[in-house]
């Protein structure tokens, strides 16, 4: 199964937050099966619409997706997948 | 009493102790809040957050912030359109208002992109306001835009006392809104006022209120702080008249404060011009009228009087009895505890001031 890692920035939200293998084929699979163990993350990293947030960036072992409007890319049983926050100022 | 100041790094609470007031406590350190709302029928604590990352956020406590929890965010339904072709999504939490004492659980909210939401159940699922979100000015690009940002946005939110089903909303830019069914429909009410940047200045729709305030003791007394200057209503927004200071001072600003007793007094943190957005002559100070708006009386008692680069945004005046609170847009913070004539710096070093309110 995939592995999902994610910025420490989100431990600040969800304490308790780790690193997951989890089932899913692709990234917006994955992503539900991560919602359903810390209930309200997908909020944080998707808006209403089920993009991408603009600021946070998803790669897939190492690379950018592609589809950040609906997040289909697809994801393989030995992939990685990290969620980051985009750099920005202030 | 609290005083409850919503800063871009986090909220910080002060309380008044041996007669001074003192910071005590932060919470949501590093985080940027966008809106803090007390419901005064439960003194539930709202607040707002604005993260750059990771969207926006509604927090609320009901023990004054000794704990915090999160509801789901409202959201625009599937398929709902800011225009067509551009899918609706939550820009920013703007300002929140309690539906009234008969509708226990009862919660507007007003957002970016233009989107009223209401609660019935304490704010644990909101539903956009679609008669709003369908009125035909709002589809039109030329009626409801944004002003300072991308989209329009209803920052304030006005009950009628007397009738809860009465509510008046101001969207920047559209202007001042009124239902008198509860929501189901709604009429511009924006006669009288000026919008100096469009070709038709008397036009119906397309007006900047910044902030809109009604008087509980007369709630037909509205008064606004415009784009465009101060403007006043004693008859339900169906006119509007300019209370712009003589001379142009005050004029521009977005924040404003009303005595809830008496509806011939306010105040006015003015700033130069929407060209020169700093303190006007580089010295902050307040304005109060207490006379309808006729005459207005700078209030510089204890504010710095030179190079003050500050302005007041829309929500960072407030005003309980005769104690005053205005934070500024350069982390300054300041208290009155005689309307206004007298002021003391409580912070000279918060971040940018986007709220502030009492509990």
């Amino acid at each position: 199964m995939p592995t999902v890692r994610f910025t420490t920035a989100l431990k600040r939200f969800f304490p308790s937050l780790k690193e997951h293998q989890v089932a899913g084929a692709t990234v917006a699979e994955v992503l539900e099966e991560i919602e359903a163990l810390y209930p309200g993350i997908r909020d944080y990293v998707v808006d209403e619409q089920g993009r991408l947030r603009q600021h946070v960036n998803i790669f897939l072992s190492g690379e950018l997706i592609e589809d950040k409007e609906a997040l289909q890319d697809k994801v393989g049983e030995k992939d990685e997948v990290y969620v980051f926050q985009a750099l920005s100022g202030g | 009493m609290k005083l409850l100041t919503g800063t871009s790094k986090g909220l910080v609470v002060y309380h008044r102790v041996s007669g001074s007031w003192k910071v005590d406590k932060v919470h949501f350190t590093g985080m940027p809040v966008s809106m803090v709302y007390v419901d005064p029928r439960t003194n539930t604590w709202w607040l707002g957050l604005a993260h750059r990352h990771w969207g926006q956020k509604l927090h609320f406590s009901v023990d004054e912030g000794q704990s915090w929890q999160s509801v789901p965010m409202p959201r625009y339904p599937e398929g709902a359109e800011f225009r067509p072709g551009r899918p609706a999504t939550l820009k920013k939490i703007w300002c929140m208002q309690q539906a009234g004492p008969n509708r226990p659980g009862g919660l507007w909210l007003g957002t970016e992109p233009g989107g009223l939401f209401y609660s019935s159940d304490n704010g644990r699922h909101f539903e956009l306001v679609e008669s709003l979100w369908n009125h035909p000015s709002r589809l039109d690009e030329n009626q409801w835009f944004g002003a300072g940002r991308d989209y329009p946005f209803i920052h304030s939110i006005v009950v009628d006392p007397r009738d809860e089903s009465h509510v008046y909303i101001a969207v920047s830019c559209a202007g001042v809104f009124e239902t008198r069914d509860g929501g189901q429909s709604w009429e511009p009410r924006n006669n009288g006022l000026v919008a100096a940047y469009l070709p038709n200045p008397a036009a119906e729709v397309g007006h900047d209120p910044h902030l809109l305030l009604a008087c509980n003791a007369n709630p037909d007394v509205m008064w606004q702080q415009n784009h465009c200057g101060i403007f006043r209503t004693t008859n339900g927004g169906q006119s509007w008249d300019n209370v712009t200071g003589v001379n142009g001072f005050p004029n521009y600003g977005f924040a404003l404060a009303i005595d809830h007793e008496d509806p011939e007094k306010a105040w006015v943190a003015p700033a130069v011009s929407d060209e020169m957005r700093v303190a006007p002559g580089l010295a902050l100070c307040t304005c109060r009228t207490e006379d309808g708006g006729r005459t207005w009386q700078a209030q510089r008692n204890g504010l710095p009087q030179e190079h003050c680069f500050d302005i007041v945004f829309r929500h960072s005046l407030a005003k309980r009895g005769p104690v005053l609170a205005f934070g500024t847009t350069t982390g300054n913070l300041y208290l009155s505890e005689d309307y206004g004539d007298n002021w003391a710096c409580l912070s000279a070093h918060l971040a940018r001031v986007d709220a502030v309110t009492f509990a």
